[in-house]
């Protein structure tokens, strides 16, 4: 579905990708780990074409990004970023109308219904009563929901997530990723998700790439990427991993470390 | 749309030769091709006053700031910061140095009465390249080292300004009266050259609106949306500054207009910019015909500065809704 094919690339004239290659498979959720500074942020907005690598390329079904038109890779990829979005004066109508961007022709109207599809995403997303308040009027959570539903409303087969629950607590976090999986599942999305929580990724995600040192270190299941030997080589923390009580995919605990 | 034809039936009457509503509408009638055959009962004196003198200063001040409002809207959208106005990037400061210039040296008779505004339209595009060069870094423009560049040269270019009316003792007033912005004897030749900048410029913006909008939930959400965003701002910036070029070109610096109607139409309407984009430049257009009016009339038959009444009548007034709105929600800009 989509590739990155040796990819290269600095930040800050620091070299953090040093030569990626993967292929992410369509209906399938990835999640991207690795430590602090490894790269997966930037690894994402190359895969989202706002940035183009410095060596290497990106390629979605089969072509490079860079030969698409940007409205038609927004029509294929959404992108729900870390920060979320500002409190705004505009509506959450508004704001998940503003999904449809990519559909519409310079006097803003386009083919297919838009209005429908934004009405499901409101009602898919719980936010049917909270339509006509202003963005800045919303809680943090709230906000992100909204995100999400204008995500929904532009339709996309791939789903790019910059560390989505950074900044939420852990109810809103697996409300957001219950949402995310289930849709993924309806829809037949490609996801993939930068997380930081390594057991929210175990939970969720069907394959984890691990990030380090510019390189990957290691990809495949929850169950055989989450060991101890590679956590301890990766994050140089000692963690006991263990099985999940319930759904069984592999867990960390954490072991302290000092003494007295 | 109403307000503003209402305000120039208002502004045309008013005035220093007294003469009434009647005839200001009779004589405008005559005009028209289709009532020109009635024998007209004004004298030729009246006539031009109303036809040539007032019908043109009041629709130059209606295009002046149609030109700055929407000039106001671009850079607060593009910009996104509530400070930004027509001059942030330095275009004005740019202009009054070649104005100075001009007029220090006595030069404005050398292309004719279109010397000043002809320099001091190329020297505020000069200015803005300037601006657009310093802050280019390799091919990326950042809004925080472009809006630093632009101070930079408006307080280098203003410097030069200001030693310039230092130099010029007995024709401080004149530098000076420019500066602060007039209407006062423009004819009909600077309403034309205004209308083609508006009749590209509003266009641009109008098309630009939801774009705009998107921008308002940050730059990169509207990358993601399909948006070319260098490509946006740079087309918007420079309509806007064309805009303001051709304003000031014609007018001198009018401050606050750019800066407060566009606000004031957000605290009215919302933050949709395919709204505040129209009615700013009607919103603008009324803001300066009224400011003009009272600059005209107000001491007769002194003049004063219009620079001067748009920010002692916007500037309370924007408080005033400002402090409304806190008591209200509280919402931000």
């Amino acid at each position: 579905m989509i590739e990155v094919r040796e990819v290269i690339q600095d930040v800050n004239g620091r070299q953090v990708l040093k030569g990626v290659s993967f292929t992410f498979q369509k209906d399938r959720m990835y999640g991207i780990i690795g430590p602090n500074g490894v790269g997966k942020s930037t690894l994402l907005h190359l895969l989202s074409g706002v940035d183009r690598p410095k060596q290497g390329e990106v390629l979605l079904s089969g072509r490079p990004l860079t030969s698409y038109p940007r409205k038609m890779i927004a029509k294929q990829m959404a992108v729900l970023q870390q920060n979320g979005l500002p409190p705004v004066g505009f509506t959450v109508r508004e704001v998940v109308s503003m999904g449809r961007y990519p559909y519409q022709n310079w006097l803003g109207s386009e083919d297919e219904d838009s209005v429908k599809l934004v009405e499901e995403s409101l009602v898919a997303m719980g936010l049917k009563e909270l339509e006509l308040r202003t963005m800045d009027q919303l809680s943090g959570g709230e906000r992100q929901r909204v995100a999400l539903a204008k995500l929904m409303a532009q339709g996309p087969a791939i789903l790019l997530l910059d560390e989505p629950t950074t900044y939420l607590d852990i109810g809103f976090q697996s409300q957001l990723m219950d949402t995310v999986r289930a849709w993924q599942r309806k829809s037949g999305l490609t996801v993939i998700a930068v997380l930081h929580d390594l057991n929210l990724a175990a939970l969720y995600c069907d394959e984890l790439v691990v990030l380090h040192q510019g390189k990957i270190e290691a990809a495949g299941t929850p169950q055989q990427v989450l060991t101890t030997s590679l956590i301890e080589q990766v994050y140089e923390t000692k963690t006991t991993v263990i099985s999940h009580p319930i759904t069984g995919v592999p867990q960390m605990m954490l072991q302290p470390n000092f003494k007295g | 749309m109403l307000l503003l034809a209402v305000s120039i039936v208002v502004s045309l009457t008013i005035g220093s030769s007294g003469i009434s509503v009647r005839d200001v509408w009779g004589i405008l009638l005559h005009q028209l091709p289709l009532f020109s055959k009635e024998a007209g009962s004004y004298s030729a004196g009246e006539i031009a006053i109303v036809t040539q003198v007032r019908l043109s200063r009041v629709l130059l001040a209606v295009l002046v700031g149609a030109c700055l409002a929407l000039a106001g809207t671009g850079f607060q959208g593009v910009l996104r910061n509530p400070l930004a106005d027509p001059y942030t990037l330095g275009v004005a400061s740019g202009s009054s140095v070649g104005a100075a210039f001009i007029i220090l040296f006595g030069l404005q008779a050398a292309m004719g009465m279109w010397t000043i505004p002809i320099v001091a339209f190329a020297t505020g595009m000069a200015t803005l390249l300037g601006v657009f060069w310093l802050a280019n870094h390799k091919g990326v423009i950042h809004m925080e080292t472009l809006i630093l560049s632009g101070v930079i040269l408006q307080s280098f270019l203003g410097a030069f300004v200001s030693f310039m009316v230092s130099m010029s003792d007995g024709i401080v007033n004149q530098i000076l009266f420019w500066l602060m912005g007039s209407l006062a004897m423009r004819g009909w030749d600077h309403v034309y050259m205004l209308i083609p900048f508006l009749l590209i410029g509003l266009p641009l913006l109008l098309a630009y609106g939801r774009p705009l909008n998107l921008f308002v939930l940050g730059e990169r959400h509207a990358a993601h949306l399909g948006i070319h965003v260098e490509q946006t701002k740079l087309i918007v910036l420079i309509g806007s500054t064309l805009l303001t070029a051709a304003a000031v070109s014609v007018s001198g610096v009018i401050g606050f207009v750019g800066l407060v109607v566009p606000h004031l139409i957000r605290l009215l309407v919302g933050p949709d910019y395919r709204l505040i984009t129209p009615l700013s430049a009607i919103g603008g257009g009324i803001f300066v015909l009224w400011a003009d009016t009272v600059a005209r009339i107000a001491l007769t038959p002194k003049e004063i500065p219009l620079g001067v009444v748009t920010a002692l009548i916007g500037a309370p007034f924007f408080a005033y809704l400002l402090h409304r709105r806190k008591k209200g929600q509280g919402g931000a800009l």
